[in-house]
C-alpha cells in the first residue's frame, strides 16, 4: 500500500525516521512525499528494498548515502544528490545541481535533465547516467564506476581520474590533468549499452567516445609506493 | 554561507508586493547566515527628488536638524523620513551624490548607506524577519530588489559590514563568498582615492566596480572584469536603477538558483527561497553558468547574455 507523506504538514526528521525504520520485508514498499519546496535531506541514509517518489523538486543532499531503495525525484535536486550513495537507484527527472553522486560506492544515478558542476567527483564504484550536459570539473579524482552523460561535458573532465571510466557522446570542452580519450572496445559498448538501457535513455552506444586515466600523475609512479 | 535573494518584476501588478515577496524569500534564507541582513528596493521615480538613505547608531540625535543642515549645505529643499534607525533624505534632484560627501562633513556620525534616485537600503545585525519588521520591508512597493543574509568570515559583524552595498548612484550589490586578496585591493583602490570603510572583503569587491565605472566601463565590463582580479569565490547579485545582474566566479561552489515567468526575474542562493513565488510551479527554472554575466532591464525584452548597459 502507498504511504503518503506530505513535507509541508509533518517533519522531514520524522520522514526520515520512518523510513529508516523499515526492514527488508517491510510491507510498505512504495512512499510518496509530496510539498518538498526544496527541503534539504529528502530520504537520506535509507536502507531497505523501498520505492520513494518525491513529487517536486529538493534541496541540498537528496538520497544521500542510499542503500538498496529507488528513490525517484519528479523534479530537480539541488547540491550533493546521492552523495556517497552504496546501491540502489536515484532518478532525478529535471536537473540536478552541483557534485551530484559525489564519493557514490554503487548503485545507478540517472539524471534525465542537466547536473552542473563536478558530477561525480571521486566516485569510487556508482554509476551515473546524465542525459543532458554536466558542468566543470566532473569526475575530479573519479577512482571507480562508469560516468555516461549523453550531452556535452564541461571544462577540466576527469581531472587526476584514478580507473573510473567516462563515456561522452557530445564534446568535452576540455580534459583535466591526465585525463585521455581511449579506445572503445567491445567490452566497453556492451557496459554502456546495459547502462544506457537502465537510464532509459535511447542513445547509441556507438556514438560515445571513452576517457579515462593516462597514469602518468604522481600516485601511479611505483617510485613513489611506500 | 550567506544566503542571496533578488527579484526582478516585469509584471507591473506585482509591484505593490515586492517588500512582502523579497521578505518572504530572504526570511526561508536564514539558515544560511543569521548574523545580519539587509534589503535594497527600487521604488517609483520622483523626477523632483532624488534619495539618501542613511542610518545611525543613535538616530534620536543624530537625524534631529539633519535635514536642515543638508539644506543648508546643498542649498534646496530637503525632506527626512525616518524608519527605525535609518531615513531616507529626499534632496534636490541630481544631488544624491553631493549629498553623501556634504555628510561626511556636516554628520560624521551618520552613515550612508545607499544613494540615487530610486535605490533605498535597509540594513541591520540581526536576522532576517528582525530586519525585515523593524523598517516593515514587507509593506514596500517597487519595481525591483534584491536581499542578503550574512554568515560573516571576512570581518566583524557590524551594519556596515551588512549587504547590500552601494557601489554607486543607484546601483548596489550582495555577494555569497569570500575574497581572498581584498586586503591588497583594498591599499590599491585606497591608493586610487576610492573612499572604503571597513575591513569587509565585499565592501572591496564594490568599491572594485565602482572604480571601474568611474574610469568608464559599464557594469557588465566592469563584472565581466571581477573575474579576473578578484580572487575567491563569488556569487554576486547587483541592481541599478534599471536593471539587475548576476554573475558567478568560474569555480562556482556557492550555490545559485533562477526562475524566470512572464511576471519575473528571480534569484536565490537555494530553490526553497523561491517555492513562494507565483506562478513557480511552471517557471523556467536554472543554475546559472559560472563567469557568465547575466543582466535584465525593464526597457528591452528578457536576454540573459546581455552586457549591462
Amino acid at each position: 500500500m502507498m504511504q503518503t507523506y506530505d513535507l509541508q504538514a509533518n517533519s522531514l526528521r520524522e520522514l526520515n525516521a520512518a523510513l529508516h525504520a523499515q526492514a527488508n520485508d517491510t510491507n510498505q514498499t512504495s512512499w510518496e512525499i509530496v510539498n518538498p519546496r526544496g527541503s534539504h535531506a529528502v530520504a537520506v541514509g535509507l536502507d531497505a528494498p523501498i520505492e520513494v517518489s518525491v513529487k517536486g523538486s529538493t534541496g541540498y543532499y537528496t538520497a544521500g548515502m542510499n542503500k538498496q531503495a529507488t528513490v525517484h525525484v519528479h523534479g530537480s535536486a539541488g547540491p550533493g544528490v546521492a552523495e556517497n550513495m552504496m546501491s540502489g537507484t536515484v532518478v532525478i527527472e529535471g536537473d540536478a545541481s552541483q557534485y551530484a553522486g559525489a564519493t557514490g560506492h554503487g548503485g545507478l544515478l540517472v539524471i534525465k535533465g542537466n547536473a552542473s558542476s563536478r558530477c561525480g567527483i571521486s566516485m569510487k564504484g556508482i554509476n551515473i547516467v546524465v542525459h543532458g550536459n554536466v558542468g566543470h570539473m566532473s569526475a575530479f579524482m573519479a577512482q571507480s564506476g562508469n560516468l555516461v552523460v549523453c550531452g556535452d561535458a564541461g571544462d577540466a573532465l576527469g581531472d587526476s581520474i584514478y580507473e573510473a571510466r567516462l563515456f561522452v557522446r557530445g564534446s568535452v570542452k576540455s580534459l583535466g590533468a591526465d585525463c585521455i580519450e581511449k579506445e572503445m572496445r567491445p567490452e566497453h559498448i556492451e557496459i554502456l549499452r546495459d547502462l544506457l538501457n537502465r537510464a532509459g535513455s535511447d542513445a547509441k552506444p556507438e556514438e560515445f567516445k571513452r576517457y579515462g586515466s593516462a597514469r602518468q600523475l604522481y600516485n601511479f609512479k611505483v617510485d613513489n609506493a611506500y | 554561507m550567506c544566503g542571496i535573494v533578488g527579484l526582478f518584476l516585469k509584471d507591473k501588478a506585482l509591484e505593490p508586493q515586492l517588500g512582502a515577496l523579497l521578505t518572504d524569500m530572504l526570511i526561508t534564507m536564514t539558515d544560511r547566515g543569521p548574523d545580519s541582513a539587509g534589503i535594497a528596493i527600487y521604488g517609483a521615480e520622483d523626477t523632483s527628488a532624488s534619495k539618501l538613505t542613511v542610518q545611525a547608531e543613535d538616530p534620536d540625535t543624530a537625524f534631529d536638524g539633519l535635514a536642515d543642515k543638508m539644506a543648508a549645505a546643498l542649498g534646496g529643499k530637503v525632506t527626512l523620513t525616518r524608519n527605525d534607525t535609518h531615513a531616507v533624505l529626499q534632496v534636490p534632484a541630481g544631488k544624491a551624490e553631493e549629498a553623501r560627501t556634504a555628510l561626511r562633513e556636516i554628520a560624521p556620525e551618520v552613515r550612508a548607506m545607499s544613494f540615487g534616485d530610486t535605490l533605498e537600503i535597509y540594513k541591520e545585525v540581526g536576522l532576517p524577519k528582525d530586519v525585515a519588521a523593524r523598517f516593515d520591508i514587507a509593506k514596500m512597493s517597487g519595481t525591483h530588489g534584491i536581499g542578503h543574509t550574512r554568515m560573516a568570515t571576512e570581518s566583524a559583524v557590524t551594519t556596515l559590514g551588512a549587504h547590500p552595498f552601494n557601489t554607486g548612484s543607484d546601483q548596489c550589490l550582495v555577494h555569497n563568498g569570500s575574497l581572498s586578496n581584498h586586503n591588497s585591493l583594498r591599499r590599491k583602490l585606497q591608493r586610487e582615492g576610492i573612499h572604503i570603510e571597513t575591513q569587509n572583503d565585499t565592501e572591496v569587491g564594490a568599491a572594485y566596480l565602482t572604480w571601474k565605472m568611474q574610469n568608464g566601463a559599464t557594469l557588465g565590463e566592469a563584472l565581466e572584469a571581477s573575474l579576473e582580479d578578484l580572487d575567491g569565490f563569488f556569487n554576486f547579485v547587483v541592481g541599478t536603477k534599471d536593471g539587475f545582474g548576476v554573475v558567478r566566479d568560474p569555480i562556482a561552489c556557492k550555490p545559485a538558483v533562477m526562475a524566470e515567468t512572464d511576471q519575473y526575474v528571480a534569484f536565490g542562493s537555494e530553490y526553497r527561497a523561491l517555492v513562494n513565488l507565483p506562478g513557480i510551479e511552471t517557471a523556467r527554472v536554472w543554475e546559472p553558468e559560472p563567469a557568465t554575466v547575466y543582466f535584465w532591464t525593464h526597457d528591452q525584452a528578457p536576454n540573459p547574455k546581455k552586457k549591462a548597459a
